[in-house]
């Protein structure tokens, strides 16, 4: 069969933040530069972060990155790499300056500088009190983050293929990656592209769970291509869930909310996180207001004819307050529930909302295999897709928006180097992309069968029910034995629209087959770390366990194998940061 | 307690379709349904896979899901079920080439968008930390930055409609409003002159559809009307 084949320096699959802020190193450097995404960049799920991005400026109050770092060290459960945090903590006011000079258009204080909210984890002097860290525009920081980069990359000129869906990574004999097959959703035409670099940035998975925050393109597709060309996903078990996810709908309240000065009230009227977290109260990590709800809503507690959910109290901030620095999640409150936080609490639950594990990649953005962490030539990936790994097992708020644009420059700058130094990109093996196309046809040629819908709920309630908050040995055995059997009836799921233009449904189809590969990855993982660590909360092993645990999980889906990696604990110049006792 | 509702969807596949056509659906709808997206996600998973439509965030920030609804511009993921009249009549976005169903080429609105310089241009000397702005400077971009560029104003507007090559658009205006009005730039002379010709800022002829139907609550057609004093302003 022949696919036509577009050759350039550098492919970038992803247009959200990390992907638009590596587009521009790259475009900026002159490498012959494509971007691919799914949607129109400004469509990208970075558009719905909310609350703010974290650099310790101390534009109100004394801050220093160092203790940015300790928060983000802490707030990981110390399986963060030590080395990658310092990297990224340092870089901080340089890179949201950066994100200012591009024009970002930040709150200000009086005096001109950015406005600094207190976040989750995040605090003064190695864990004292809470400081105002979170550089934030109103409750919309990700959109205008967003449209900041997008826009920059209009400047630069930077090439876009919107509307096309990567389908496999390509590899060659020796392991390099040198291209990838790319499905043109227009047309529904096929095509390699291929490139002395790959570079993704495919964002997160949260549509393995029934509710979650994120948005339905994302799906994993990155996760799912590493898999499948026989790369490992690393801590995957960790999953974030947003303390402050609207009951009901799963849309994102922002931590922001209690970063003003918001907090969460059970159905007794009492502040609950006090008892659980004495010092940070509501603004203790996510992964310790995810589980203090839901102990309060295990144990009766809970709010509503259910009993199924907590109130989120913000009225007593003042209509001024709420209007300036929350607009957003209020217009979302009255849109979805029709309740005004002005007046009246918001229903909110614990709701899936990102992915901590990911593609391992070091610090510069390159792809790493195994325990040996061998470098994988031409692979690089950066934002939620990857682990490099600054959040561990558990993120804080804010730091999200500072990966993709610390790690999307660092990977960007890593290629441009890497590609500089290579005349022509390594040939391609031959019958580049046969298996993409096997995997297309298979998927045509089933006119009967399962549908997509039905098997895709059933993973979405399997990773509901086996895989939450709070975990036990014979649910996440149980998951196991679910999801692979969901994976098979994956592998033939039929969809009846056969069309090349436009496609969804088949798009819809292949971003499944990425994403069920996340969910028994998941699970697999989870079942197997018998410790609790950040988000991983097991209620048969409620400790952490420094000695036997304090290493990555890999899993690698070709052999269903598991193995395990030692966290690095070598910061790149200050002091290791020793485990201790994580409370808040 | 579910209920029945009927929907008219407009299809069109240029594989196999010479002319579009409606397509009628009647669909089951439960409590958990509230919003026109969850309608369209039932049929495609339950009724009809092979309806097109763009769709991300479902909060209405991505700006993905605009589309015409019972003859009004607005997003699927932020209109409520229960005001829609029926059969409920879907469209694509008004006056752009339709690629499939309700999926449109959006190419000549980013064009338009594109070329009003959608950047801060400031070459002065960066200091070491964030410019400084005051909070006034700050609140002048309000009402223009929440834009989600999803394509309901300037495609409900007339004048967009007959010179969407010449005509710049709510949208593409209220971003160069953006821009005018962020105390950063140091273009504004440039822009300015940019958009002083007989189309590109004067098609807006204050029809005020943008206003209406914008789901963010912006409005272009005061923005375009600011554009028009510093236009005066630098005149005088």
């Amino acid at each position: 069969m022949n696919i036509p084949i577009l050759k350039f320096d550098a492919v970038v699959v992803g247009g959200g933040g990390a992907g638009l802020r590596a587009a521009l190193q790259l475009s900026e450097a002159g490498v012959k530069t494509v971007v691919l995404s799914k949607v129109f960049p400004t469509r990208s799920h970075t558009a719905a972060a909310q609350g703010g991005i974290s650099a310790s400026f101390g534009n109100s109050e004394d801050d220093n990155w160092h203790w940015h770092m300790y928060d983000t060290v802490k707030g990981a459960d110390w399986l963060g790499d030590q080395d990658a945090i310092e990297f990224m903590c340092r870089q901080a006011t340089d890179a949201v300056a950066e994100l200012e000079h591009f024009g970002m258009p930040f709150d200000r204080l009086e005096n001109g500088k950015i406005y600094q909210r207190p976040f989750g984890g995040h605090m003064a002097e190695f864990g004292k009190k809470p400081v105002r860290r979170a550089c934030a525009v109103a409750d919309r920081t990700g959109h205008a983050m967003l449209h900041a980069l997008y826009q920059r990359n209009v400047k630069a000129q930077t090439h876009f293929f919107v509307e096309w869906m990567a389908l496999d990574l390509i590899r060659d004999k020796d392991g390099d990656v040198v291209g990838i097959t790319a499905l043109e959703m227009e047309t529904g035409e096929v095509y390699i592209i291929h490139a002395k670099a790959v570079l993704f940035a495919t964002g997160g998975a949260g549509r393995i769970y029934q509710a979650s925050t994120n948005a339905f393109i994302n799906t994993g597709d990155g996760v799912g291509m590493a898999l499948r060309a026989g790369l490992p996903v690393e801590d995957i078990e960790f999953w974030q869930f947003h303390p402050t996810g609207l009951a009901g709908a799963g849309v994102l309240i922002t931590e922001g909310v209690r970063g003003e000065g918001g907090y969460l009230l059970n159905a007794d009227g009492e502040r609950f996180m006090e008892r659980y977290a004495p010092t940070a109260k509501d603004l203790a990590s996510r992964d310790v207001v995810s589980r203090a709800m839901q102990v309060e809503i295990n144990e009766g507690r809970g709010c509503g004819k259910n009993k199924d959910h907590v109130l989120l109290k913000l009225d007593h901030l003042g209509a001024e307050v709420i209007d300036k620095r929350l607009p957003g999640i209020r217009e979302i409150s009255i849109q979805f529930l029709g309740i005004d936080p002005v007046k009246q609490p918001i229903p909110v639950v614990p709701t899936c909302h990102y992915m901590m594990g990911g593609i391992p990649t070091n610090y510069k953005g390159e792809v790493l295999d195994g325990i040996a962490e061998k470098v994988v030539k031409g692979f690089y990936a950066a934002g939620e897709c990857a682990c490099a790994s600054v959040h561990g097992a558990n993120r804080l708020g804010t730091n999200s928006l500072l990966d993709l644009v610390v790690f999307g420059k660092s990977a960007g700058n890593t290629v441009v180097e890497f590609v500089k130094a290579m005349p022509e990109p390594k040939p391609l093996p031959e019958n580049a992309a046969e298996f993409s196309l096997s995997r297309l046809n298979k998927l045509d040629k089933t006119t009967a069968g399962e549908t997509l819908a039905d098997v895709r709920k059933d993973m979405q309630v399997c990773m509901q029910q086996h895989a939450s908050v709070f975990r036990t040995q014979k649910v996440l055995d149980e998951g196991v034995k679910k999801i692979l059997e969901i994976h098979k009836r994956a592998q033939s799921i039929y969809v009846s629209d056969k069309s090349r233009v436009f496609n969804t449904a088949r798009v819809e189809a292949l971003e499944f087959m990425n994403t069920i590969e996340v969910a028994v990855a998941t699970m697999a993982a989870a079942r197997s770390r018998t410790e609790s660590r950040g988000a991983h909360a097991r209620e048969d092993y409620p400790e952490r366990d420094d000695a036997n645990w304090m290493k990555h999980t890999l899993y690698y889906s070709n052999d269903n194998r598991l193995e395990y990696k030692d966290v690095h604990t070598q910061p790149l110049s200050v002091e290791y940061i020793p485990p201790a006792k994580r409370v808040y | 307690m579910s209920r029945k509702m009927k929907f008219s969807i407009y299809r069109f596949n240029p594989e196999q379709d010479k002319k579009p056509y409606y397509q009628d659906y009647e669909i089951e709808v439960d409590e958990h349904d509230k919003k026109l997206l969850n309608a369209l996600v039932k049929i495609k998973e339950y009724y009809d896979d092979s309806v097109a439509f763009r769709r991300s965030c479902r909060e209405g920030v991505c700006g993905s899901d605009a589309m015409n609804i019972n003859g009004r511009n607005g997003l699927a993921c932020l209109t409520n079920l229960a005001d829609l009249k029926e059969p409920v009549v879907l469209n694509p976005i008004p006056g752009l080439p339709v690629i499939r169903d309700l999926i449109v080429d959006m190419t000549q609105f980013f064009h338009q968008y594109n070329s009003i310089k959608p950047y801060v241009i400031d070459e002065r000397p960066m200091p070491e930390f964030e410019r400084l702005q005051s909070p006034e400077d700050r609140k002048k971009l309000d009402g223009t930055i929440e834009c989600i560029l999803c394509a309901c104003c300037s495609t409900a507007c007339p004048s967009f409609w007959w010179n969407p090559d010449k005509f710049l658009g709510p949208a593409a205006l209220l971003h160069a409003y953006r821009f005018l009005a962020d105390s950063r730039d140091q273009a504004m002379n440039e822009r300015l002159n940019d958009l002083n010709d007989p189309y590109r800022l004067f098609r807006c002829h204050t029809i005020m559809n943008c206003v209406d139907v914008c789901p963010k609550h912006l409005n272009p057609t005061k923005a375009i009307g600011k554009i028009k004093d510093m236009l005066l302003v630098r005149m005088a």
